[in-house]
């Protein structure tokens, strides 16, 4: 049985402008052990994905319309606050984008860090700050005894992001969820913050959730991939699979249009127009506007995610049929 | 005519530091451009990358005269901008453009794209008021955005749209040397793609010099004719773009050349990464000798004593490292 398992996830946003589909029928899931990488531009999705399973969606004015989400036989979409209580922050954790405004600017690190402790574990303070001032030592904070007492503004960006690792890991979660932890950083940390998650992930067992609109890093980093756009699953495959047998028009226009992946001095692949809107209604594929392989099918029913292959699924009907085949 | 379009000799950036609230004393300076000497050609590309704090985005602003120079000299078309008045200085603009990072915040949003586009237009007396509104649909044009929007107002724009709008505004004067700081950074990549075959074809086009600066250096390599790294307020390797990407000699660009993670999984887990031990250090109080020597794992000794020059390497290619013939090979 996987350990978490999202099923026809629908998260809507009600404004006075309209209903933001910004989550539209996604489903998941996560093995234990697992790293499961999440991609996508910005507003498709991936971040509210992971909120809505955190229970962080403010109501009003989101909310979720449909669908579960069982982490080890309890639906975190439906159970008690109490329940959910439990299980946020001790067996699922989350580390956010911004480690400079998600730490609280008026306590002092240790505090922040052995917060989890206290509520959830029966430890006394003392012990919480023995473990505490581990887990600064396991993500690589030197001289950590003194730091620990030092407020948030005394640490870099770097450092606050490891402390904010050590907050989600002190009460040792079996699934970690990261929603673009290294895009606030510079590309030397942030490559010393994806060793430490992954040491820290073989360490402790854990299975990982990341979001990140980075292919290079999930490519790094990632068992499963998926990618979303405009609140929908295009398609999800091992990392492998992924980047080198792409069979969803979007992924692979993705993929043209990195420059790290092009022959220098090449005309870039732009993908024409802008994402949809997803307030108005999508009855075909997302992603009909900007594909170049569109025909009338792709608007006229959204595409279901299809497995094609054992861990490899995608949601193109032309694909699908065959009238496009691998490298069109 | 100059060969060279811009040139910078030794120049320096202080912010001094003060201290004391009655008495106020200057304890210090923040060394945020620290001797950079650089040429820039004509029509050419050359990219500037560092990781944040490393001075790319203080140079920029030096070079455009908004913050005051500490010393050396900046040249461009061969007049000594540090010596011009204000009004040479505001000639000389016209020739010098900048593009920002945020188009969300660089267009002032009381201000229609019509209105953001003739301003300069009207400043430098480049047309009369007649000829505007046919030179600010031609400007829209060569952007890629619809001269009817010409009446909208920046919010009713998306990202990379905006971000069009700044590169027009940037073009309207007909510049020789354009420095974008970060133009792609904030947008998605499939939008980036848009605005950097928009930038690389212009300045092809209209025979403008760019000065692009990121810390993707993977969008780097693409644009770039030739790439400045820079560490610490100084420039640390300097060459071709490819050669630099490819096979960077300094020990500083080995890692952050290694630092960035590639697109395919299996190279992902076969190379090998250096990955530096902590944050670079604070321009106030820079280390002694090369700046890079307390995260380099190569230094030795040496490396400490004197603040090493950039020397010639190799065909096209400048370094700042002592050690240069002992390390091993490049790309290795």
């Amino acid at each position: 049985m996987p350990l978490l398992s999202v099923t026809d996830l629908r998260t809507y946003f009600h404004t006075r402008n309209g209903v933001y589909r910004a989550v539209d029928g996604v489903s998941f899931s996560v093995e234990r052990g697992e790293t499961l990488g999440i991609v996508g531009e910005s507003g498709s999705g991936k971040s509210v994905t992971c909120y809505s399973i955190m229970g962080l969606i403010p109501r009003p004015p989101g909310r979720i319309e449909s669908g579960s989400a069982m982490f080890d036989g309890v639906d975190l979409l439906r159970c008690s606050p109490r329940v959910a209580r439990a299980i946020r922050g001790r067996r699922v954790s989350m580390i956010f984008q911004d480690p400079m405004t998600s730490l609280n600017p008026y306590m002092r690190i240790s505090e922040q860090v052995i917060e989890p402790l206290l509520i959830h574990g029966r430890t006394t303070r003392r012990e919480a700050l023995v473990r505490a001032l581990e887990m600064m030592e396991a993500v690589g904070i030197n001289d950590a005894a003194k730091r620990i007492h030092y407020y948030p503004h005394e640490f870099s960006g770097g450092m606050r992001q490891r402390v904010m690792i050590a907050m989600a890991l002190i009460t040792r979660p079996e699934l970690l969820i990261a929603d673009e932890p290294t895009t606030a950083l510079d590309v030397t940390v942030q490559a010393q913050i994806l060793d430490l998650i992954r040491r820290l992930q073989s360490e402790l067992g854990m299975a990982v959730i990341f979001v990140t609109h980075d292919l290079g890093v999930v490519a790094g980093l990632c068992d499963q991939v998926q990618v979303m756009y405009a609140g929908r699953i295009m398609e999800t495959a091992g990392a492998e699979a992924l980047f080198h047998g792409p069979l969803h028009p979007y992924t692979r226009a993705l993929q043209r249009s990195i420059p790290a992946l092009q022959p220098k001095g090449r005309e870039l692949f732009t993908i024409p127009g802008l994402p949809p809107d997803v307030s108005k209604p999508m009855p075909g594929c997302a992603f009909v506007a900007r594909c170049e392989h569109a025909a009338e099918a792709c608007s006229a029913a959204v595409p279901a995610l299809t497995e094609v292959s054992p861990g490899h699924s995608h949601a193109c009907v032309r694909v699908l049929s065959g009238e496009i085949g691998e490298g069109a | 005519m100059p060969d060279n379009i811009l040139e910078l000799r030794d120049v320096r950036t202080y912010f001094p530091v003060h201290r004391g609230f009655l008495v106020r004393r200057q304890t210090g300076a923040v060394r945020a451009v620290d001797g950079v000497t650089l040429s820039v050609r004509r029509g050419e590309v050359l990219g500037l990358v560092g990781e944040s704090g490393c001075g790319k985005s203080t140079l920029a602003r030096t070079i455009l005269q908004l913050v005051p120079t500490t010393g050396g000299m900046i040249i461009l078309n061969g007049r000594h901008l540090g010596e011009a008045t204000r009004a040479e200085i505001l000639a000389e603009r016209r020739d010098l453009q900048m593009i920002f990072q945020d188009p969300y915040a660089s267009l002032n949003p009381r201000m229609t794209v019509h209105a953001t586009l003739a301003e300069p237009l009207l400043v430098h007396g480049i047309c009369g008021p007649g000829e505007v509104q046919g030179q600010v649909d031609e400007l829209m044009r060569i952007v890629g955005l619809a001269p009817r929007f010409a009446r909208k107002y920046p919010h009713e724009f998306s990202g990379g749209q905006r971000q069009r709008i700044a590169i027009a505004r940037a073009l309207a004067l007909r510049p020789k040397i354009i420095v974008a700081d970060e133009p792609v950074s904030a947008l998605d990549v499939s939008i980036q793609a848009q605005i950097l075959n928009l930038l690389s074809n212009l300045c092809r086009e209209m025979d403008v010099a760019l000065i692009f600066i990121a810390h993707d250096l993977s969008v780097v390599r693409h644009i770039s004719d030739r790439v400045a790294v820079m560490y610490l307020g100084k420039i640390v390797e300097l060459g071709p773009a490819a050669d630099v990407i490819d096979r960077p000699l300094h020990p500083y660009t080995r890692a952050l050349v290694s630092a960035i993670p590639v697109p395919d999984p299996r190279i992902e887990r076969t190379r090998r990464r250096i990955v530096l031990a902590g944050d670079p250090p604070s321009p106030i109080n820079p280390p002694a000798g090369c700046a890079f020597h307390p995260r380099c794992p190569h230094a030795v000794d040496r490396c400490r004593e004197a603040v090493p020059p950039l020397v010639p390497a190799g065909p096209g290619r400048e370094a700042a490292c002592i050690r240069l013939a002992e390390l091993p090979p490049a790309g290795s």
